[in-house]
């Protein structure tokens, strides 16, 4: 991973933005990923010990972006585990991605809150001045 | 919000006018001190709603209203088919028929207080909550689609509850029109294991007691009386209604621009009602209706058992359960004339006022209960429906206190130990799996539902019964 990519939360009332931003689309998409779990839980304390595969597609750019972050709410949520690391390879109208992490323990990762699914809302997927890209939408908890 | 930019039409109605793409004006029910600390984005949605193809009368905000997606929550609408109206997935919101459901012990507060902490484990115990929770119940395909076409009747066939639990549910605890066919594998494959679970987030099961009455005839009625211990139950459709959201957004947000409607913001994503993409909507949600009231039914039953263990004199009897996130055929007079309208409720209750035929016999005379529920640790409220609220809302209320706070500061702010141990010491009782979860929650996080509530009573929205203080609260 390269140090200028990076990965933040942004304030939406009820809810909660997740901002994943690398110097290419798909690390954007990595970082994002990253900013979700750590919604649910301190990703320190996820162990990557397994692996699996997805797949997603969207009509654009943002709507590819919106199906990554549903499909990983839909992992969490169907094989009660959290991911603590990501590979995301993009093609036209959508991506590959691997996740790796563990099942769901309640007493060492304190999951603070479960997410219903992303929203449409602040959602973009852009360039920002310094060349980077940004992937962000709010989600649901 | 900017005031310069409404008419104030009373002392809790705010009107602004239609313009631009508006077909309708927007009318936003608050006191001024709420109006003045709500968000501007509320004013932006609520104007971006009015200009839905087929609205009728106005777009209507309630006095808990604030940012949401497309929708502001709290966001009230009205479709006419006839007129090109839509269906909104945003409309309704990822919870679908998350809602309130209260039942009366017929225990009084002295009663509860001696066993406190021993009931508060039983109920832990048996609803699970919070993240990664699994239910006892695991339902086969078949038995999944059962489930989404029967509801809280389905749940009671299948002994989870009382026949007489069924009249005292919207719809009668069976939401007709349902679809499972329309529901995804996807979605029903991520309920499988979440029947009778309460989920995390602003869900709860709370043990209160009833410290305030302001209409002691209705709350007779209501058989509720001050020190009466009451069980109230908060939650929704988990994760089928979740994905069904999911799904459906993003179906609508391509087919709004196919059937040629012009979205202010994407989120608005929505279908005509007399569409394909609508009707399947339509049917998808009514079966996420069913899986919230057979959830809730489901945690009835199972909170009965945790009562019975340590209270046997205790007998749960529903008050009253009412969905908050929906979309609902109902007939309303617009105009003098009598019609069928698609009512979306996003973060708002259904309030219909005395004599209304679907109110339970026994309490049709005074109006619906409208349950209002607090955050952790501060009161909740029982309100009725009035018949001003018709001619208002589409007869509509409140549906909680909305966040003052984002998650991310609260959880800043407070340590959920520190935060258990305080309110253990104002007699609340706290169980939850995660200290971080309680911590976002935090009662200061969010605003004083009783402002929010007393503007929906001056407004005319709901009136006032009666007041809950919490004794215990589990959190997912």
């Amino acid at each position: 991973m390269q140090e200028s990519n990076s990965w933040e939360h942004y304030d939406h009332g009820a809810d909660i933005g997740v901002r994943g931003i690398g110097d290419t689309k798909a690390s954007a998409f990595e970082q994002a990923a990253l900013a979700l779990t750590a919604v649910v839980t301190d990703l320190n304390d996820v162990e990557p010990a397994t692996q699996i595969e997805v797949d997603c597609e969207g009509a654009d750019d943002e709507l590819v972006f919106v199906d990554w972050l549903n499909t990983l709410i839909y992992e969490m949520a169907t094989r009660k585990m959290l991911f603590s690391r990501f590979e995301v390879r993009l093609r036209e109208n959508g991506l590959s991605g691997h996740l790796w992490g563990e099942s769901v323990d309640v007493v060492r990762h304190h999951p603070a809150v479960e997410v219903k699914g992303a929203t449409l809302t602040t959602l973009s997927v852009t360039q920002n001045e310094n060349r980077q890209w940004v992937a962000q939408t709010v989600v649901d908890v | 919000m900017d005031l310069s930019l409404l008419i104030r039409e009373s002392e809790f109605a705010w009107r602004i006018e239609a313009h631009g793409n508006m077909r309708v004006p927007a009318v936003i029910y608050a006191s001024k001190s709420l109006i003045e600390a709500m968000d501007h984005k509320v004013y932006e949605q609520a104007c971006n709603v009015a200009a839905l193809p087929g609205i009728v009368n106005a777009s209507y905000a309630m006095p808990d209203a604030h940012w949401g997606y497309g929708f502001p929550i709290g966001g009230v609408a009205a479709f006419d088919p006839k007129l090109g109206g839509v269906v909104s997935a945003g409309g309704v919101g990822f919870d679908i028929s998350c809602g309130v459901r209260t039942l009366r012990t017929g225990l009084e507060r002295h009663q509860v207080e001696a066993t406190k902490a021993e009931l508060a484990d039983r109920l832990y115990r048996a609803v699970p909550a919070g993240v990664g929770s699994v239910g006892a119940i695991h339902l086969t395909m078949p038995e999944m689609d059962q489930m989404l076409k029967g509801g809280a009747q389905w749940a009671v066939d299948k002994g989870w509850g009382w026949v007489e639990d069924l009249e005292r549910i919207e719809e009668h605890g069976c939401m007709q029109g349902a679809k499972p066919e329309h529901i995804s594998a996807k979605a029903k494959k991520r309920q499988q294991d979440e029947m009778g679970t309460l989920g995390s987030g602003n869900h709860y099961l709370e043990v209160q007691h009833v410290s305030e009455l302001y209409d002691e005839e209705t709350a007779a009625i209501y058989g509720l009386h001050v020190g009466d211990v009451v069980l109230s139950i908060h939650c929704g459709s988990r994760g089928l209604g979740h994905q069904i959201g999911t799904e459906f957004l993003k179906r609508m947000a391509v087919a709004a621009g196919e059937y040629g409607i012009d979205l202010p913001d994407r989120e608005l994503a929505c279908a005509p009602i007399e569409s394909s993409v609508g009707e399947d909507y339509l049917g998808a949600m009514r079966g996420a209706i069913n899986c919230a009231l057979s959830n809730r039914q489901i945690i009835t039953h199972l909170s009965r058992q945790a009562f019975s263990a340590v209270l046997p004199q205790a007998e749960l009897r529903l008050l009253y359960d009412v969905s908050h996130n929906t979309c609902k055929v109902e007939e309303h007079v617009v105009n003098g004339k009598a019609q069928e309208l698609f009512v979306h409720r996003k973060g708002a209750t259904r309030a219909f006022g005395p004599g209304h035929p679907s109110i339970p016999q026994p309490l049709r005379e005074v109006g619906q209960p409208v349950l209002i529920g607090g955050s952790m640790g501060t009161h909740s409220f029982v309100l009725a429906g009035t018949k001003g609220s018709e001619h208002k809302a589409f007869s509509s209320a409140c549906h909680g206190a909305g966040r003052a706070m984002s998650r991310r500061a609260a959880s800043k702010r407070w340590r959920g130990r520190s935060l258990i141990d305080d309110l253990g010491d104002q007699g609340i009782v706290i169980r939850s799996p995660s200290f971080r979860g309680v911590a976002e929650e935090a009662p200061g996080a969010y605003k004083d539902v009783t402002e929010v509530v007393d503007a929906a009573d001056e407004a005319d929205l709901a009136r006032k019964v009666a007041k809950l203080e919490p004794m215990i609260c589990i959190k997912g």
